[in-house]
């Protein structure tokens, strides 16, 4: 089991609130992701969880438990770092004994329990080798060991895919995935990388500077962003906003159009610029327009091979029951 | 040093160093062995211009039957060795307690490094006449104060008042080696094995105590090069006198005490034996930590 809830909880350092009282609830079994900017206080809501920091006020309970004053130890929760925190000393294996050890697990227990997170982790030929030994990718799969040994009633992922080159990230991420599907145990991940939240997560918290802006699956917030920010953070390339004369014929003070929404034409359409800077990755063309008189620069995708060149006209028409109205304040309308 | 030419003109500028270094040591090296072969007694009117008598291993057979040689390795060996003991373990704690924030902590990191500027003779003649002096030291103040007769440190009490002195002054040694260590130590270990439901004892015994392991290597060799040759703290204490006489210490007095150079002679190069085993046996403990 691992159903965490957050009542009202707080953190301050000093006179510098990190985060202002918050609630959100984690069920059994889901894995949530925290996204948002760097210093959007993500990794401190994760150590709150963790224990590793103390709660300025407010209450965590842990399956229907209060677990506010619990040492970390004693939460049933494991955790894996940004920097591993493999014990550089210790073999593969004693690494992942180690909070087995710590638990006074019988012998053999031990053995089993290693023998299987090796296996589910790809990591028995290592078993003998030294964390220094081992590649980024090998080392993150340790550290993951070492959690599901355990057996938590949660697991707690502080970016643990920024330290890995862009391949070795998409080949983690699945893997992630996968044994979350396998495990069906409660996951919590922070991350700044949007794509990872929207790729892994079934639930995903978007927090600036303390505060959760939105709570929802991936989809929910690709689709209906409850504001301006999350808007902007979810989905890549980001999504472009307009305001002025043009968003009022929507009745809107901003309206937001995802680059994937826009068609573009080389005779016609609403919306007339100029192609400045193209991204071609084959499967797409990112174009950014200039001198469309409605923003600094907005951004759309085309599929394929498209046969525009720098400073030739375009014609862009947005597809119109995928564009987001926005009021004064940056709240979505309707 | 990637070519040839790089290479050999790198050899030819190292030259004058190595040469250097080789004579300064080399030179005493084979005049202590010249010497210990010799008989060579200068208040008897032995000299070099004289030519010296060639004694065979007289030297070395006199030097180890005297009856002061096996007192004075055994006492070598446990001022060595209790300074060293006391040093780390006490580094070690030092170390901790100066790791953790608090206020003044850069004037306190000064204060500590302190008592390694003050030269060997002044500190212990500073303990000797403020400290352990029986009728004004302050230590003996205090034993009054509650009661009790002062301990005459340097003749009661002299092997470990040496040992205090010595390790007073090699203690800040040790903690700055060992603080430097202990601040490199990843704070995200500590934080993972509280995680793996380590308390603090265990996370001292199996994550800080092993990231330690090569600082204390660095700490123990340094240390013993130093602590086998110290001789000011014993001279300006005791004199050598209740149990205080090291092996350098028997040495400076078959030299200039009995001015007998050859037999002085043999001692030194017993003294390199002696610093060849204890470093044997070092390497054999404590090298593998320098290691990988």
């Amino acid at each position: 089991m691992g159903r965490i809830q957050l009542k009202q909880v707080e953190k301050s350092f000093g006179d510098v609130t990190v985060i202002p009282p918050l609630d959100l609830e984690i069920n059994d079994g889901e894995f949530v992701v925290f996204v948002g900017p760097s210093g959007c206080g993500k990794s401190t809501l994760l150590r709150l969880i963790a224990g590793l920091e103390d709660v300025s006020g407010g209450v965590i309970e842990i399956d229907g438990s209060d677990a506010t004053s619990i040492p970390p130890a004693k939460r049933g929760l494991a955790m894996v770092f940004q920097s591993y925190a493999l014990y550089p000393h210790m073999t593969v294996r004693k690494n992942i004994a180690f909070p087995l050890r710590m638990a006074k697990v019988s012998a053999e227990e031990q053995e089993k329990r290693i023998s299987n997170a090796a296996e589910v982790l790809n990591l028995t030929p290592y078993l003998d080798r030294r964390p220094g030994q081992l590649s980024g990718g090998q080392r993150q799969r340790v550290a993951i060991g070492r959690a599901i040994v355990r057996e938590p009633a949660a697991f707690l992922f502080d970016e643990p895919l920024s330290n890995l080159d862009a391949a070795l990230r998409v080949g983690m991420r699945l893997e992630i995935s996968e044994l979350h599907k396998r495990l069906k145990t409660t996951m919590i991940y922070v991350t700044h990388d949007q794509v990872e939240a929207m790729t892994m997560a079934d639930k995903i918290v978007v927090l600036q500077a303390g505060i959760i802006e939105q709570v929802g699956s991936p989809l929910e917030l690709y689709h209906t962003p409850r504001n301006l920010f999350v808007a902007g953070f979810i989905g890549s390339p980001k999504m472009n906003f307009i305001e002025g004369a043009e968003a009022e014929k929507y009745d809107a003070h901003t309206i937001g159009v995802r680059p994937e929404h826009i068609d573009v034409s080389e005779t016609e359409g609403p919306w007339r610029g100029t192609v400045g800077v193209s991204e071609h990755l084959g499967s797409d063309t990112f174009f950014h327009i200039n001198g469309t008189g409605l923003a600094d620069a907005l951004t759309v995708r085309a599929s394929g091979e498209v046969g525009l060149n720098r400073g030739d006209t375009i014609f862009l028409t947005p597809q119109a029951d995928k564009i987001h109205r926005f009021d004064r304040q940056g709240l979505r309308i309707g | 040093m990637a070519t040839q030419h790089s290479r050999s003109a790198a050899r030819f500028m190292m030259a004058p160093a190595v040469v250097l270094l080789l004579g300064w040591m080399l030179i005493p090296l084979s005049m202590t062995l010249f010497f210990s072969f010799k008989k060579y007694l200068p208040l008897r009117g032995d000299s070099l211009g004289n030519g010296l008598d060639w004694v065979g291993f007289d030297n070395y057979v006199r030097f180890v039957s005297s009856s002061s040689f096996w007192p004075s390795v055994i006492t070598t060996l446990l001022i060595v060795g209790g300074v060293l003991i006391i040093t780390v373990v006490l580094g070690i704690l030092l170390a901790i307690l100066l790791d953790q924030p608090m206020w003044g902590q850069g004037v306190v990191r000064i204060l500590v490094i302190a008592p390694f500027f003050v030269m060997p003779t002044v500190s212990a003649l500073v303990w000797k006449n403020l400290f352990m002096d029986p009728g004004n030291g302050f230590l003996a103040h205090v034993y009054r104060f509650f009661g009790a007769t002062p301990v005459e440190w340097l003749s009661q009490a002299s092997l470990q008042s040496i040992i205090m002195i010595v390790s007073w002054q090699w203690l800040p040694f040790a903690t700055l080696i060992l603080l430097t260590a202990i601040q490199s130590l990843d704070s995200e270990q500590l934080e993972a094995a509280e995680m793996d439901g380590a308390p603090i004892l265990s996370r001292f015994y199996h994550i800080v105590l092993p990231h330690l392991a090569r600082a204390i290597t660095i700490v123990i060799l340094i240390q013993t090069i130093f602590l086998l040759s110290i001789f000011a703290e014993i001279f300006v204490t005791t004199g050598g006198a209740f149990g205080t006489r090291t092996l350098t210490y028997l040495i400076y007095q078959r030299v200039l005490e009995s001015q007998n150079v050859g037999l002085g002679s043999a001692g030194g190069v017993y003294a390199i034996i002696l610093a060849n085993i204890v470093a044997i046996f070092l390497m054999r403990i404590v090298g593998k930590n320098l290691d990988a």
